[in-house]
């Protein structure tokens, strides 16, 4: 489905950028590199307009403040949607996994989503901040997620999206799931670079936007030993 | 002073010295921790009658501190400290051990500056910057910078020394436009200590509008703020003084980043009246800062020890570490933060050439970045074995700061 080479577009890293987000972007283009595509990071500032034509886009994590100034220029622009409808892939996290759903709480105030997932955010009792893990939906055929979540958000999804992962340690939506997917369109509360510790997310994201079934393997000795590591510790924390 | 004061003053200082020799650490914490039972009013009561600086800040603080004592020291003895217990305990520990000495410097970790103010009175603070730090818990850099502008209105005979290159700071330094028109805003200085690190400042604080950057200058695209014309500067190895007078700086810490800091320090030093032709040559007794920067040889390996704890630090470490092989080590207990996603927010390609060993409890989060930032490295489980594998000669370990005490502590706390 791409054309010359493999554009991904950071959305917005003005405003969505805490939380070393910047890894999914470098994460994604050094899996698809070392396959062999030719790779295209564009960074979009939320001063430009967002170019509906790219294969994949990420939205980050933020503060509440440009969480809602983002979603609100998001809105305005209209690129994602567009892209969204032409079906490129949509990876967001936290505070952008957030604003892809119908609404959201920041500062004190509801703020109106991107409406692309079909889930709504509110504020929970607790500051979730700690290890994440869970099973991922088996029709995605992934391994188990890793993540670390750092967000003061609930999330109810809606009959059109399924869960992205069920847990086993953590809070995520509402202590029983976490994120959420529909189509090429998925999110998660696994913050920052949650591509590192989920290379195979990595390369299903990779995979839809190319459009293959497999994609050659990689070395990932490192990612599975982190993945290892912290899988053994979420255990080990366990009462 | 009052009685309970005195009491509380006295038993903070054998608290400490017991600590001390009971090899628990520094005392510097108990000591004040236990002084301020006794009196809660103790930091105020031992801070009245002296002129006192204050040193605040993401980054930097420690080191900017020790050289702002030294430079003070023109006067005579300066209270300070030195071991950076930088909360309210470590200030009333300081002062309660430094006798009658008018003069104080103290580092202040950033989220107590109101409350250290407050209780000091303090005649002088140096607002270094604002950066992310500690993820998990710290609060939003926004908020902070927007807790240092509410304190600093209610002290309008405070004078303001600000990184003029951090927008942060800048907007923090700056009375809101709304204040009340009763109060006399503190009187700024500005210094120019270059900025590294941009990811926290992209959007103004004060209208939400992005921050343009060209060279050294910044501004808001929405409202008036800017950069200020700082009347300190770094040029070359010295620093510009208000008058447009150059001083020769002879550190003996590594880095341009510590020359900013050694501009600030002259900066504060001025306002205790001390001129910068004096001061400077002060600044070059700082050696090493709680073991940061210091030197230690083993089996013939020249080791010097850098402490990087946020995204921002780890860039100057980057900057003042020599082209050698290096050990980074990362760990992620609760002094750290317990969230590594900051990896990602560092470039690592400057070490490229460079033999780069990696170990600590977080090794793994650290090799996967660097494998994603094209960096080569070799993993090692101990400080030993780290030595082992490097030809002798310089090895530059830079470490967050568990890390950085674990190094430092198989190295017979360096000092």
């Amino acid at each position: 489905m791409f054309s010359d080479s493999l554009r991904i577009v950071w959305v917005y890293p003005d405003l969505l950028s805490t939380y070393g987000d910047r890894g999914n972007a470098l994460i994604l283009a050094s899996r698809a590199q070392r396959r062999g595509y030719p790779v295209e990071v564009l960074e979009v500032r939320s001063d430009q307009p967002l170019p509906a034509t790219a294969d994949i886009y990420l939205v980050g994590g933020g503060e509440d403040g440009p969480q809602a100034l983002g979603a609100q220029r998001l809105i305005a622009d209209g690129g994602l949607h567009r892209a969204a409808a032409q079906g490129a892939v949509v990876f967001g996290v936290c505070a952008g996994y957030q604003l892809l759903g119908s609404s959201f709480f920041a500062k004190g105030t509801q703020y109106a989503g991107l409406e692309l997932l079909d889930l709504s955010s509110d504020r929970g009792p607790t500051r979730a901040i700690g290890e994440l893990a869970g099973n991922i939906d088996s029709r995605l055929g992934l391994p188990p997620l890793s993540g670390f979540e750092n967000h003061g958000g609930r999330t109810r999804l809606g009959p059109e999206v399924s869960p992205l992962a069920q847990l086993t340690a953590g809070i995520g939506n509402d202590t029983r799931t976490e994120g959420a997917w529909r189509g090429k369109l998925l999110g998660t509360y696994s913050h920052g670079p949650a591509l590192a510790r989920n290379p195979a997310l990595a390369d299903l994201l990779l995979r839809w936007a190319v459009g293959v079934n497999q994609l050659p393997p990689l070395d990932d000795t490192w990612s599975n030993r982190l993945r290892a590591e912290r899988h053994a510790a979420v255990a080990a924390a366990r009462p | 002073m009052p009685l309970r004061a005195k009491v509380a003053s006295s038993v903070s200082r054998t608290a400490a010295a017991l600590s001390r020799a009971a090899g628990r650490g520094d005392g510097s914490v108990i000591g004040g921790w236990i002084g301020l039972k006794i009196d809660p009013e103790l930091l105020a009561h031992l801070a009245a009658g002296r002129a006192i600086a204050l040193v605040s800040g993401t980054n930097g603080k420690t080191t900017t501190t020790r050289l702002a004592t030294a430079a003070v020291g023109v006067l005579g003895k300066v209270a300070t400290n030195s071991f950076g217990a930088n909360m309210p305990t470590g200030h009333t520990s300081a002062l309660a051990k430094a006798g009658s000495t008018p003069y104080a410097v103290l580092e202040v970790d950033e989220h107590y500056l109101a409350q250290v103010l407050d209780a000091t009175d303090a005649h002088v603070v140096a607002l270094l910057n604002l950066s992310r730090d500690q993820l998990d818990r710290a609060r939003e850099v926004a908020m902070m910078a927007q807790l240092w502008r509410a304190a600093l209105i209610r002290h309008p005979e405070l004078r303001v020394i600000a990184n003029a290159d951090d927008p942060m700071v800048v907007w923090a330094a700056t009375p809101p436009t709304n204040h009340d028109q009763r109060l006399t805003p503190p009187q700024v200085t500005w210094f120019s200590a270059g900025q590294r690190w941009h990811d926290d400042s992209w959007v103004c604080p004060e209208c939400g509008s992005t921050i343009a950057r060209q060279n050294d200058q910044w501004w808001c695209t929405g409202c008036p703020l800017r950069r200020p014309q700082p009347q300190w500067s770094v040029e070359d190895d010295g620093v510009i003084d208000p008058t447009g007078a150059w001083h020769k700086v002879q550190l003996q810490l590594p880095g341009t980043v510590n020359l900013g800091n050694a501009a600030t320090a002259l900066a504060v030093a001025a306002e205790f009246g001390v001129r910068p032709v004096d001061a400077v040559l002060k600044l070059s007794s700082v050696t090493s800062i709680a073991g940061r920067y210091a030197q230690v040889e083993r089996d013939g390996r020249l080791i010097r020890l850098l402490l990087a704890k946020n995204p921002a630090s780890w860039l100057e470490a980057f900057d003042m570490a020599d082209e050698a092989p290096t050990l980074l080590s990362i760990n992620a207990r609760d002094p750290d933060g317990l969230d590594t996603s900051w990896l990602f927010d560092v470039d690592f390609s400057p070490l490229r050439g460079r033999q780069v060993l990696i170990t600590g409890d977080r090794a793994f989060d650290l090799a996967v970045r660097l494998d994603v930032n094209g960096v080569p490295f070799q993993h090692v489980r101990t400080f030993t074995e780290a030595i082992q594998s490097v030809p002798p000669g310089r090895l530059e370990v830079i470490a967050n700061y568990t890390a950085f005490q674990d190094i430092r502590a198989e190295l017979d706390r360096v000092l």
